[in-house]
């Protein structure tokens, strides 16, 4: 008996460990996102917190696994989200975005807007960017290769972990980056690049995770990692390999939801996001590059030289439409 | 047949089917476009389902084969210093979360890890490669043989003292002491060991992927998720989970029927110190140095762990008030998720005794034990969408969120509640039948006075283990809204995925430490709890 009513105690006090449902009085706008943006190192709560001040209205970040989750959650809950303005797809996602049928046009004036990047989408609004990058420990490899076709070729070159491109976006990331460089011969550069990957993970966690164990000297990441280690860490060990190719970039966009019963809060937040508010926040709590050149500029942890010279990048809907296909010849090439 | 003496089994099993089968159905409804027959004759499956089903037929056989000495030196050393400390220790690496897990035993086993670097600076050996088929094997030995010690120990514990006695007076050697005592007890706990074991290899997910080196290394889990996440198919999904679960379903099966549970003496006193072999010399050195290197294996990774998290901003991530917020809500999924499961599991042990005692059917202990074992098959991410389907459906505040997870983790606490309670009360059945018959003992009188006291410690034990198990699952915590009612091991993944990797070693050292104390505390208070 006294184990029932135990029982009922806790049942009890189930509510208080659930957040509270309460209405709010002021319109809510709610952004769903991976859930990195809003965690405590994340930019979201600073954005909250700068939002609210000005919009009269509750802001809500609802936080998913990642950009894939994201995506998943739109598709599975289709017109029933409860989603306002979805954050946080990259470029690898957004042609299967728009296929939903769920977004709605941004009609913000880009031009006016010093972005950092060429970008005309209708519908998504690129908050910041990044490229895909070899983060390498520069005490156990004094000289990183040059190039992605050094990296493939040289068959005494380090040996590197990467992520899965069926699990991860670095991961699908570094097989578009490879699909730019090599074209068709992409399945012989992997077939040759096979021998020096210690493992491929499922996330980047797992793979960033191991390369600080020590478990290769290199690992599949961001060009702005090394900022991270500088400005957080004042640590200057790890550095990134800059390739002569180029690099592949990502660019994370926002978009809003035409079932949203606040389309005009929505574009609000949409065209604050490029406030230089927002992108100040941006490079050091997202680790990412802001897509507007502010008056501030970057933080000092930023370099120059660690901004790639020429980008790679596919169009959003030939990745939509190659994507199962290069990862099957991805498949096929490892599994030799 | 009286039906009404079936309904705590029936109403276990139509919780099961209306969870499982009810969220599944819901997918395939909402999204029935995918085709069978292109996906039974996809060639890139095949291949993924005969590698799933090869390294864990192989890690089961290691996981368990490696258990049954290390169990039997327990068993017959069962007075030394620390014996409860280190038996305990074997509940751990089952509970902690996979990436802690793999980033512990990368820590010793890798290629930078301790003993690499010894043989470097040595020179004794060539330095060696975990990663493939080896590391997949090592990691799911590490998890699964203190499991298999912790779930076969029982059968030792069933072994009345008259038995050894007997023993003695014959002059049996130690191998006839095995042949003719010890392996018919073992006959009832290795069947449910094996399967809970092998189902756990065969779902494994980013062991495989982390640890196995390449795409070669591919489970049906990983196929599972990659259709759901990333091409974004419910329906074929959902489909391969029904694929992997028949494949589970007919393994689990053939297991269970291959090893036919053999009838044991029954006795009062259960103790081994008349056991003839517990004291030689020989037995001692062979049984001790079996006890020190199963401890190394599995304590040393856990060292690591614990040495990352002592080098971390300890007071920084300890102070955070939304740490214990976290470990809160962890707690509040985990003490659900047990209760829950303890009593699924009861009402079908409940069940599956009455058939076999009153109804003559032996086959439905089995029956109960496959049924509550095929939990493990079922993919959480699929159970997962399924439910979310049904909050979205109808409705329901999303303060369910917390059920839910607590829900899908029930499922998978549920096997290793059922393995534990099962077969003791299923004994104490037989023990006790005709007595309780004869004084019309029944109802929940019977419970309290003679099945309470004999299930008090297996109950124990699976509410210990279930609610470290939950208390550390990442599971399905991520599949829904995480931004304000994360859980412990969400908060350290996502620790991780900001860079704080020093901070989720800390955030790792609190979780296995409260995993511990979870372990400890359930299975003090129940294994007591006066009836």
């Amino acid at each position: 008996m006294i184990f029932l009513r135990k029982l009922a105690g806790l049942a009890a006090s189930l509510p208080i460990l659930v957040l509270p449902t309460a209405q709010a009085a002021v319109p809510q706008l709610t952004v769903y996102t991976y859930a990195s943006f809003v965690s405590e190192w994340g930019p979201g709560p600073l954005i909250e917190q700068a939002f609210e001040k000005h919009c009269n209205c509750d802001l809500k970040f609802v936080g998913l696994e990642d950009g894939g989750a994201l995506l998943s959650r739109l598709k599975l809950e289709g017109k029933r989200t409860a989603a306002d303005v979805i954050l946080g797809l990259d470029t690898a996602l957004t042609g299967e975005a728009e296929q939903t049928g769920l977004l709605q046009e941004h009609n913000i004036t880009l031009g006016s807007i010093n972005l950092a990047l060429p970008w005309s989408d209708l519908l998504f609004v690129p908050y910041d960017f990044g490229y895909f990058g070899f983060v390498y420990d520069s005490e156990t490899l004094p000289t990183p290769p040059g190039s992605l076709e050094e990296l493939v070729h040289d068959r005494d070159g380090p040996r590197i972990i990467i992520q899965d491109p069926r699990t991860s976006t670095p991961g699908l990331g570094l097989l578009l980056w490879m699909r730019k460089v090599f074209g068709t011969d992409d399945q012989a550069a992997w077939t040759a690049l096979a021998p020096r990957i210690v493992t491929v993970t499922k996330g980047w966690s797992e793979a960033y995770g191991l390369f600080l164990k020590g478990e290769a000297p290199m690992v599949l990441s961001y060009t702005t990692s090394p900022a991270y280690h500088r400005q957080v860490e004042q640590n200057n060990r790890y550095q990134v390999a800059m390739f002569s190719e180029g690099h592949y970039r990502q660019v994370e966009v926002a978009a809003r939801l035409s079932t949203s019963s606040e389309p005009q809060l929505a574009q609000n937040f949409l065209r604050f996001l490029l406030s230089d508010t927002v992108q100040n926040i941006l490079p050091t709590t997202n680790w990412m590059l802001p897509s507007v050149r502010t008056g501030q500029g970057l933080p000092d942890a930023f370099r120059d030289e660690e901004v790639p010279e020429r980008m790679l990048q596919f169009d959003s809907l030939e990745v939509r439409d190659q994507r199962k296909q290069w990862i099957s010849r991805w498949l096929i090439a490892l599994s030799r | 047949m009286r039906l009404s003496a079936l309904w705590p089994g029936g109403f276990a099993v139509f919780f099961l089917v209306a969870v499982v089968g009810g969220s599944l159905l819901t997918v395939v409804l909402q999204f029935r476009d995918s085709n069978l027959v292109e996906v039974l004759s996809d060639t890139y499956l095949h291949s993924v389902i005969r590698f799933t089903l090869w390294q864990a037929m192989l890690s089961t056989l290691l996981s368990v084969g490696l258990a049954l000495p290390v169990a039997r030196a327990y068993a017959r050393q069962s007075h030394f210093f620390g014996r409860h400390t280190l038996v305990m220790l074997m509940g751990l690496p089952v509970v902690m979360p996979v990436i802690v897990a793999v980033l512990g035993i990368v820590s010793i086993y890798g290629h930078n890890g301790v003993i690499n670097q010894l043989l470097r600076v040595t020179g004794v050996a060539p330095a060696f490669n975990i990663y493939g088929l080896s590391g997949i094997l090592l990691a799911h030995v590490f998890f699964n043989l203190p499991l298999a010690v912790r779930l076969l120990l029982p059968a030792w514990e069933q072994i009345p003292g008259e038995s050894w006695r007997l023993a003695n007076t014959l002059g049996m050697s130690s191998s006839q002491l095995f042949r003719f005592i010890e392996w018919p007890s073992l006959t009832s706990f290795l069947p449910g060991t094996l399967v809970i074991i092998f189902l756990l290899c065969f779902t494994s997910f980013a062991v495989v992927l982390t640890l196995g080196g390449g795409p070669n290394a591919t489970t049906v889990e990983v196929a599972i998720y990659q259709t759901l996440r990333f091409d974004f198919d419910p329906a074929r999904a959902t489909l391969l989970a029904l694929i992997q679960l028949a494949l589970c379903a007919t393994i689990a099966l053939a297991m269970i029927r291959w090893l036919r549970a053999l009838p044991i003496s029954q006795g009062l006193q259960l103790q081994t110190k008349d056991r003839p072999d517990c004291q030689a010399l020989t037995y001692r050195i062979q049984d001790a140095v079996l006890i020190v290197a199963s401890t190394l294996f599995i304590g040393l990774p856990i060292a690591a762990i614990v040495v990352a998290g002592l080098q971390g901003p300890i007071l920084g991530v300890i102070l955070d008030p939304v740490l214990w917020q976290a470990t809160g809500r962890s707690l509040g999924i985990a003490l659900l998720a047990t209760s829950l499961a303890s009593l699924v599991a009861l009402g079908l042990a409940m069940t599956a005794r009455r058939l076999v005692l009153e109804y003559r059917k032996p086959q439905a202990t089995d029956i109960a034990l496959w049924v509550g074992s095929l939990t493990l098959a079922v993919p959480p991410m699929v159970i997962g969408t399924g439910l979310f389907l049904w909050v979205l459906m109808t409705d329901m505040p999303q303060m369910t969120t917390l059920l839910l997870i607590a829900l899908v983790n029930a499922l998978m606490v549920l096997p290793y509640a059922l393995r534990s309670i099962a077969p003791v009360l299923i004994n104490s059945g037989r023990h006790y039948h005709r007595l309780c018959q004869q004084l019309g003992l029944e109802g929940w009188m019977r419970f309290r006075l003679i099945d309470w006291p004999a299930i008090r410690r297996p109950v124990a034990f699976a509410a210990g283990l279930g609610g470290a198990l939950s208390f550390g699952d990442m599971g399905v915590a991520a599949l829904f809204d995480t931004s304000g009612a994360i859980t412990l091991p969400v908060m350290l993944y996502y620790r991780m995925s900001a860079y704080r990797f020093d901070e989720a070693a800390v955030t790792a050292l609190v979780l296995v430490l409260i995993s511990v104390l979870v372990f400890w505390l359930l299975n003090r208070t129940l294994g007591r709890w006066p009836s």
